[in-house]
């Protein structure tokens, strides 16, 4: 509990963020979500738009995004939602980042199967460039986490970084990937075995293999 | 009418009863935490397992399972108890074990609960969570640590205060309640959410550390603060009384109360007359009976005597001053002291008639001249109810204020009420039940009441088993002061243009009283409040926790309330102080004890004499119906501070400063 983020609802944040509208394509965008849902219930756009405000707060700092509580609020404003239903949202999940975040926002998985192919070497890379958990480095330019399963233990180890998967890692690759976006490169995302494409078996199909050609009716075989 | 059997005994419940509810039925207890009658179904607590067939073979909760024909509920099967065994367990694993100084204790749910359903002893060894306080403002005290996640204080805030202020924030583990951005929660009924938390997680931050509940002599009130007549439970200690808590009565308040009516009882042992006083050159000085008796003899009055009632006072009460005053002669009564002069020849044209249970029946109301979330908070909740649950429509003329749900404001120009503006008037003429509430800002512009009173006709309000026009009154004594003739055709300006010689002004302080300068002024009262620093001779007098009396509240039902202590010092109950002024007087009141008073008064009035809804019948009288083209006042100005107990009460002041004038405390408070 102690190291939950305390919320910032100071002064400043009110004065950097009070006057936060959409930009125009945003605002286009936002009309957009909230078309898709019925008339009067346009309350369950609430995470599109938290998304879509998270963004635009990056696009203007230069970082991924957080969401300042002037921003909640404007989004819960727009919908006509009290206040505290979009911080509830927006609490909830771990994707809406509630204080500043880097340029990149490093989310290293240290669940089992990361942890079991490697995923201390990744956070040891991440380390090795001066990053620690739960902050951002002084560059600005990288925050740390680490968070539970991403749902891509197939490749794992994995690290999520913005809107990109990072796969198949290692000490080297992750290294090389944090060298990258230093230097305002944009690295390869999804597995960097160069022997993979997704998520298939290294060499191969080693199941299901007469499936590669054709549709294969196991059925008979059973 | 599905039949279901329970532990063995078969029953029929009603269609769409919840299992919860077959088991209630037949006589069985189901523990809970998160279910409540009141409020939707959140089934998150899971204390209400219990075994079910046919379903899946397993405990299933019983607050979110509809009953279905044929099903068999069993609820003392082993797995039942070892369900409950297990949930108790778990809810203990981060629940802190600080009964000895916890304020819940003696009436906390979870210590009630884990006693009659829990192992008696926890295999948790790991470290408990801990979860900081959220400041929640100047009536709830919080200890998150102990809070369960019931969300039942989400839900009221929600869907009866209608102020949606409270929420959980985080997740999992780390789920926190908490006001938004720990401020204070803007509510009136914030209160309600202290009864409501089964445990010791949000108690009441005036009463904190004062009692435990089994010190407590509970007597059975009704709440004076406004013309609902909320039922209450007073509790007292010893001579003081320390809180006041709703009581059930579905007819009224259903169980909740304003935190007016909660929380002003710290104002009752504070500026309290308890000595009579008389005014000697210009200084009110202290005086014994006697003293204050013979100032008032020697004024010599005759016939020249008035009684005007404030907002606080009983039937009992004015029933004995008007006995003196009639007694002496005269029958120059008035209790609308802030110089209302609407007309009252007929009660029903100024009776909330549609009934306060009534009222969310509604499907298209018009609000005149009200703040009804001021004025009557516990009705307000019933027209939220309205729109909230039945999808009423509202639309408002006068002051725009919040109502906690949509409102259609159509402007504050008195004269929109004589041509109302075609959308209002259609819905209200397409209504199948349309109810028109006026209020006290309404009743002050001549010419509303009449109008409002043709709408109600034009519109069809008024027909078989509906009657659509209401009057809400702010003063708990209205209805009674008006049974009791305390009423002249021109208000408080007759009494003034009549000159008398000697006035009792029984707890009125919103008085203007430079109109009585040259008159004796008697307060009648217990608070040394406007009324008695105005006054020539005081006369202390009991509040309302000190005495029995009857009231009637502003759709004319009549309730009984009983003394809970004795008032301090030399105050006497009010019938006693007019008995022996008669005495004094040489004058014969024909009554001499309070059960006398009681039965004379029933007597005279004798709709008085039985507790429930006076009937005054219906017949709107023909009144003048142009209303004035001006804005509506707004009659109150500060909830908190309507009455003279409010005033004198340190809560009350400090909620006024916070929720009404908008000071910050929350970090003075940490
Ligand atoms: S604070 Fe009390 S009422 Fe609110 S969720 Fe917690 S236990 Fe329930
Ligand atoms: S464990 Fe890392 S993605 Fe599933
Ligand atoms: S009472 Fe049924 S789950 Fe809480």
């Amino acid at each position: 509990m102690a190291d939950a983020p305390q919320i910032p609802d100071e002064a400043e944040v009110r004065a950097r963020w009070g006057a936060f509208a959409w930009t125009k394509e945003n605002a286009e965008k936002a009309k957009a979500v909230i078309a898709r849902y019925p008339a009067g219930r346009q309350r369950s756009a609430v995470m599109p738009l938290l998304d879509l405000a998270q963004r635009q707060v990056g696009a203007e700092t230069q970082t991924q995004g957080w969401l300042p509580v002037p921003v909640i609020e404007y989004v819960a404003a727009e919908l006509d939602m009290p206040f505290i239903r979009a911080y509830e949202v927006a609490t909830f999940y771990t994707m809406y980042n509630l204080v500043p975040v880097g340029r990149y926002h490093v989310q290293v998985c240290g669940t089992t199967p990361c942890l079991l192919r490697g995923s201390d070497d990744v956070m040891a890379a991440c380390k090795n460039r001066g990053m620690v958990k739960g902050k951002t480095t002084p560059d600005g330019l990288f925050t740390l986490t680490e968070v539970e399963c991403m749902g891509t233990c197939t490749n794992a180890p994995m690290v999520q970084i913005n809107d990109d998967n990072y796969e198949d890692l290692d000490f080297d690759s992750m290294a090389r990937i944090l060298d990258d976006l230093a230097a305002g490169k944009s690295p390869k995302a999804g597995t960097q075995n160069p022997k993979r494409h997704t998520s298939e078996p290294e060499g191969g199909p080693t199941t299901l293999k007469d499936m590669v050609k054709a549709n294969h009716d196991y059925r008979k075989e059973w | 009418m599905p039949k279901v059997t329970v532990d063995g005994v078969e029953l029929d419940v009603p269609q769409g009863a919840t299992v919860l509810q077959a088991c209630e039925l037949a006589g069985k207890e189901i523990p809970r935490f998160c279910y409540h009658e009141r409020l939707s179904i959140a089934g998150n607590c899971r204390m209400c397992l219990v075994e079910v067939s046919p379903g899946p073979p397993k405990p299933q909760a019983s607050c979110a399972l509809p009953t279905a024909e044929g099903q068999v509920i069993k609820t003392d099967s082993p797995m039942v108890k070892k369900a409950r065994e297990g949930v108790m367990e778990f809810l203990l694993i981060n629940h802190p074990l600080d009964c000895p100084i916890c304020d819940q204790g003696g009436e906390c749910d979870l210590q009630d609960q884990s006693v009659a359903y829990g192992r008696g002893a926890t295999r948790y060894d790991e470290n408990k969570r801990a979860v900081t306080e959220k400041y929640m403002g100047p009536i709830v005290k919080t200890v998150m640590t102990r809070c369960i996640q019931c969300t039942r204080c989400v839900r009221f805030a929600e869907e009866v205060a209608g102020v949606e202020d409270i929420g959980a924030i985080y997740r999992g583990e780390n789920m926190q309640i908490t006001s938004y951005l720990e401020r204070a929660v803007a509510s009136e009924l914030s209160g309600n959410v202290v009864d409501l938390c089964p445990v010791g997680a949000l108690t009441s931050k005036p009463y904190a550390f004062e009692a435990r509940p089994w010190e407590l002599a509970k007597t059975l009130g009704i709440d004076m603060m406004d013309a609902v007549g909320t039922n209450v439970r007073i509790d007292a200690r010893g001579r003081q009384v320390l809180r006041v808590l709703p009581r059930v009565n579905d007819d009224v308040n259903e169980e909740w109360a304003s935190d007016k009516t909660r929380h002003h009882v710290d104002g009752l042992t504070r500026r309290r007359l308890d000595r009579p006083y008389v005014r000697k050159d210009g200084q009110l000085v202290e005086a014994s009976w006697a003293e204050a008796f013979d100032a008032i003899k020697v004024a010599k009055a005759g016939k020249s005597v008035a009684a005007i009632a404030g907002d606080l006072v009983d039937c009992e009460t004015m029933f004995a001053a008007k006995a003196l005053v009639n007694a002496l002669g005269s029958d120059l009564l008035e209790g609308r002291q802030t110089g209302l002069d609407y007309d009252v020849s007929s009660l029903s044209a100024v009776n909330f008639n549609t009934g306060i249970a009534a009222a969310e029946n509604a499907d298209v109301i018009l609000l005149v001249g009200t703040n009804l979330r001021w004025e009557a908070p516990l009705i307000n909740t019933r027209i939220r109810k309205a729109v909230w649950k039945k999808g009423a429509k509202v639309f408002a003329i006068g002051p725009e204020k919040d109502q906690t749900y949509k409102v259609s404001w159509l402007g504050d120009d008195a004269s929109l009420v004589g041509k109302l503006p075609a959308a209002a008037l259609d819905a209200l003429k397409g209504a199948e039940r349309p109810l028109i509430i006026l209020g006290g800002g309404g009743l002050a512009v001549p010419g509303v009441h009449g109008a409002a009173i043709a709408l109600a006709k034009s519109v069809n309000a008024v027909k078989d088993g509906w009657n659509g026009f209401s009057v809400v009154h702010m003063a708990a004594s209205r209805m009674g002061g008006l049974m009791l003739g305390y009423a002249q055709p021109g208000g408080i300006k007759d009494v003034v243009a009549a000159k008398p010689k000697l006035a009792f002004f029984l707890g009125a302080d919103e008085v203007d009283f430079t109109g009585f300068a040259k008159t004796l002024k008697v307060y009648v009262g217990h608070h040394g409040d406007k009324g008695a620093h105005a006054a020539d001779v005081i006369l202390p007098a009991a509040a309302w926790t000190e005495k029995d009396f009857t009231t009637v509240n502003t759709e004319g039902r009549v309730q009984r309330s009983e003394k809970a202590v004795f008032a301090p010092g030399d105050a006497r109950e009010d019938w006693s102080i007019f008995r022996a002024l008669a005495d004094a007087l040489g004058v014969n009141v024909g009554f001499d004890s309070f059960d006398q008073c009681r039965a004379a008064m029933i007597a005279a009035v004798p709709a008085l004499g039985q507790e429930g809804l006076a009937d005054y019948g219906w017949s709107a009288p023909k009144l003048p119906a142009k209303p004035e083209a001006r804005a509506i006042p707004s009659p109150i100005k500060d909830f908190y501070l309507t009455n003279a107990i409010c005033r004198a009460s340190p809560t009350m002041q400090r909620c006024s400063e916070e929720l009404v004038h908008g000071v910050d405390f929350a970090e003075a408070a940490e």
